[in-house]
């Protein structure tokens, strides 16, 4: 009977104390969002500025890099994870699901590396150009298309293929006739995605591209803080913020009103004849290939050193890890990411109960929790940067800075991924647990924590794993004096030098098993019973 | 005892409840029966403090339950559909009012045990909830919302969604314990013959309503 009426006027255990939820997250996101982004409006937006910026050639011309690139990254990343797609959607085999975990791993790797891990793959001629730049942004969302794509092309009959097949149609025919249009939806999705992070992109371009290869996030970082055009860079920035919203205002519209459908996966089968075992494997092993090669040469270049004619195996980049800066940096890393995982974490988690729990009129808190995904992490350092450097609030020299600049941007996928959990759990089983005499902090800590728990402890590892490879926002904020890994590693790398190279990537390898280990950890830790 | 007096709840302009009354002897077990969407559940509800009525008085065991929230109620609830908790088997389910009570771990077992072989499911007690058949889950609902001796039980639609056999054999052994416990039950349904066969006295729920009649 009447389920809506019930549910509207049910007593929730918590609704009182859900009450209170949205004020520390609100407050968060005005001090570091609103009002740094509001900054950087009143004081960049004048006539002036942009007709400079407009009639400037070299920001015309990061305006088109910028344009240009991010197809091309998105129109390659297409072609490369097609095959591992179809493969990974379509055929039950040996090592599917660590060929996804794998796809997934450059995706969480910080773009300081993956830049640098394809500076070490490349040969020195491929350095610096838009090709290598464009390849490593393919690299990097992979998993995007994977996911994304692979999700829909799961739920595809197989009939309807075969249906085609039985009318006359080619493999070649059927593809394009039938799968394609069936898939187009996803992969304008995940075109969207891609593209926006390599409109976005700005640590990759800043290790791979460099001084020639400027996109907007780069000139922005160039103009503010090397050469001193702060009108320039405020400008580009409102440029910066335009695009974005624009984008996200695109996608918001595209899924209006789309539920995520249930995951009804059509069974898959083994490769049966001996061609398609070749294909199913020939492209697994390739694309694992393709993953792992970037990551073993930085391996491998962290342990040699090249001169004119000959490679030799050396220690003196990991014995260079050992000096008092780099183990510094580890640490300031390893500190700001905990503090990031933490403020991330619980003010999600606030947002998530808030929204699930304290009123319905609280969808605003849900909304305003994404805002920092319209403003890139180059324009959040930038905000910050000129609003907090003045006493008395000048915060910009307070190291607490920088880790919560890490937890705005973790912010919005942490409530991505506890929410849907919280509003998940059965509200009679909180009511059972009412009636059962349980107080409403007991039902909280006997119901939904155990419950909600795997969802926080995957939030939190990502939220680490953010902060240890956050550049953008970082590179603004940063002091000599408190450097974070991406940093150095940037520093290191932009320096002539071998030694120094060889040493980067060592620190590019240490970084790489932190976040695995966090990730690791954090999955151990959470209870053996979970929710099902 | 348990009184209730002059319950009306509006919802958006719609009646739910119009100024319905009942009372309940102690050890009495009273159904409530009517169609569905006559509002006996949402009657459940009021009495365990779910749901807010817009005006009336529920009164358990002469304490006057008016801003009481439901876990200092002393009632028990058995959902229609159980509501299992999905991260805690058998055991744990059952012993989950003992242990939010703070009830020592010894007793805690003792309990439990009494229960599961009152229902003859000792064997299970560490199976997982969802593992389990719609029979043997509903008499973990009901085992759950027993352990504690509330003052009342409150059975919403107990037995629907089980299979004839099924529910003949939960109708008697179901009766069997809680008369043998000396429960005070409200029980509800849409199926007389339930009613009958489990109850002291069988209400409808259309009729609790008809302005000053006490129903018995």
């Amino acid at each position: 009977m009447n389920q809506l009426a019930k549910s509207s006027i049910m007593l929730s255990p918590y609704k009182s104390s859900a009450r209170w939820l949205w004020i520390a997250p609100t407050v968060f996101l005005i001090l570091i969002l609103a009002i740094p982004t509001t900054a950087i409006i009143l004081r960049g937006a004048t006539f002036e500025g942009f007709r400079d910026v407009l009639n400037n050639s070299t920001i015309k011309q990061a305006l088109w890099f910028t344009a240009w690139q991010a197809l091309a990254s998105t129109a390659l990343t297409l072609i490369v994870a097609l095959p591992a797609t179809f493969v990974l959607s379509r055929f039950a085999f040996t090592g599917n699901r660590a060929l996804q975990a794998l796809i997934t791993v450059p995706f969480l790797l910080p773009t300081v590396v993956v830049g640098a891990a394809f500076l070490a793959v490349f040969p020195s001629q491929l350095h610096y150009t838009a090709t290598a730049l464009i390849i490593a942004h393919a690299y990097f969302n992979l998993t995007v298309v994977v996911r994304i794509v692979g999700a829909r092309w799961e739920q595809l009959h197989p009939g309807i293929e075969q249906a085609a097949r039985t009318l006359g149609a080619s493999p070649l025919t059927v593809f394009r006739t039938v799968t394609l249009p069936l898939l187009h939806s996803a992969l304008a999705t995940a075109s969207g995605v891609i593209a926006l992070f390599a409109f976005t992109s700005y640590g990759i371009v800043r290790t791979l591209g460099g001084p020639a290869r400027a996109t907007i996030e780069t000139e922005i970082y160039t103009r503010s803080v090397l050469i001193g055009d702060m009108p320039g860079a405020l400008a580009l920035s409102i440029v910066q913020m335009i695009v974005l919203t624009a984008l996200l205002w695109w996608w918001a519209k595209r899924h209006r009103g789309e539920s995520v459908s249930p995951q009804i996966s059509v069974a898959q089968r083994a490769p049966s004849t001996r061609g398609q075992v070749a294909l199913v494997y020939g492209i697994a092993l390739a694309t694992a290939a393709v993953v792992i090669a970037p990551l073993s040469a930085l391996l491998w270049r962290s342990l040699t050193r090249t001169t004119p004619g000959a490679t030799r195996f050396t220690l003196s980049g990991w014995r260079a890890v050992t000096s008092s800066t780099t183990l510094g940096a580890i640490s300031t890393s390893t500190l700001f990411a905990l503090c990031a995982m933490v403020i991330a974490t619980v003010l999600g988690l606030m947002v998530a109960l808030g929204v699930a729990y304290g009123s319905p009129r609280f969808v605003w808190l849900e909304r305003i929790s994404v805002l920092p995904l319209t403003v890139s992490a180059v324009t959040i350092g930038l905000g910050i940067l000129i609003t907090y450097d003045t006493a008395p609030y000048d915060f910009r020299s307070t190291w607490i800075i920088t880790p919560l600049a890490h937890s705005l941007i973790a912010l919005p996928l942490v409530v991505r991924i506890v929410l849907p959990v919280v509003r998940q759990i059965p509200r009679g089983l909180q009511s059972v647990a009412s009636t059962l005499g349980a107080t409403p902090l007991q039902t909280w800590l006997t119901v939904d924590r155990p419950l909600m728990s795997r969802a926080v402890g995957a939030s939190a590892a990502i939220a680490f794993a953010i902060s240890i490879g956050e550049f953008g926002a970082t590179s603004f904020l940063t002091r000599r004096s408190s450097e974070t890994l991406p940093v150095t590693i940037s520093r290191l790398l932009s320096r002539p030098g071998d030694a120094l190279r060889t040493q980067a990537y060592a620190l590019c390898v240490i970084i790489v098993v932190i976040s695995m280990i966090a990730i690791f950890l954090i999955d151990m830790l959470r209870p053996s019973r979970k929710a099902k | 005892m348990l009184a209730l007096t002059d319950i009306t709840l509006n919802y958006e302009g719609r009646t739910i409840l119009d100024s319905a009354s009942l009372s309940v002897a102690r050890g009495e077990i009273v159904s409530l029966v009517g169609p569905s969407g006559s509002g006996k559940t949402t009657l459940l509800r009021v009495i365990a403090g779910l749901e807010q009525p817009s005006q009336g008085t529920v009164v358990i065991d002469n304490k006057l339950m008016t801003g009481i929230p439901t876990h200092k109620r002393d009632v028990g609830l058995v959902f229609q559909d159980n509501q299992l908790f999905p991260h805690l088997c058998v055991f744990d389910n059952i012993a989950y009012s003992l242990r939010v009570k703070r009830v020592s771990k010894a007793l805690q077992i003792e309990k439990v045990n009494e229960m599961l072989s009152l229902i003859g499911m000792e064997d299970l007690a560490r199976r997982d909830v969802g593992q389990l058949s719609g029979g043997e889950a509903k008499r973990i609902a009901v085992a759950r919302a027993l352990v504690a001796d509330p003052f009342i039980l409150l059975l919403d639609e107990p037995l629907t969604g089980l299979d004839a056999e099924l529910r003949d054999r939960l109708l008697e052994d179901m009766g069997a314990l809680l008369r043998a416990r000396k429960t005070t039950v409200v029980h509800v349904t849409h199926d007389h013959n339930e009613a009958t066969r489990l109850s002291d006295r069988v209400v409808d729920v259309r009729t609790l309503g008809q302005s000053g009649v006490q129903l018995q």
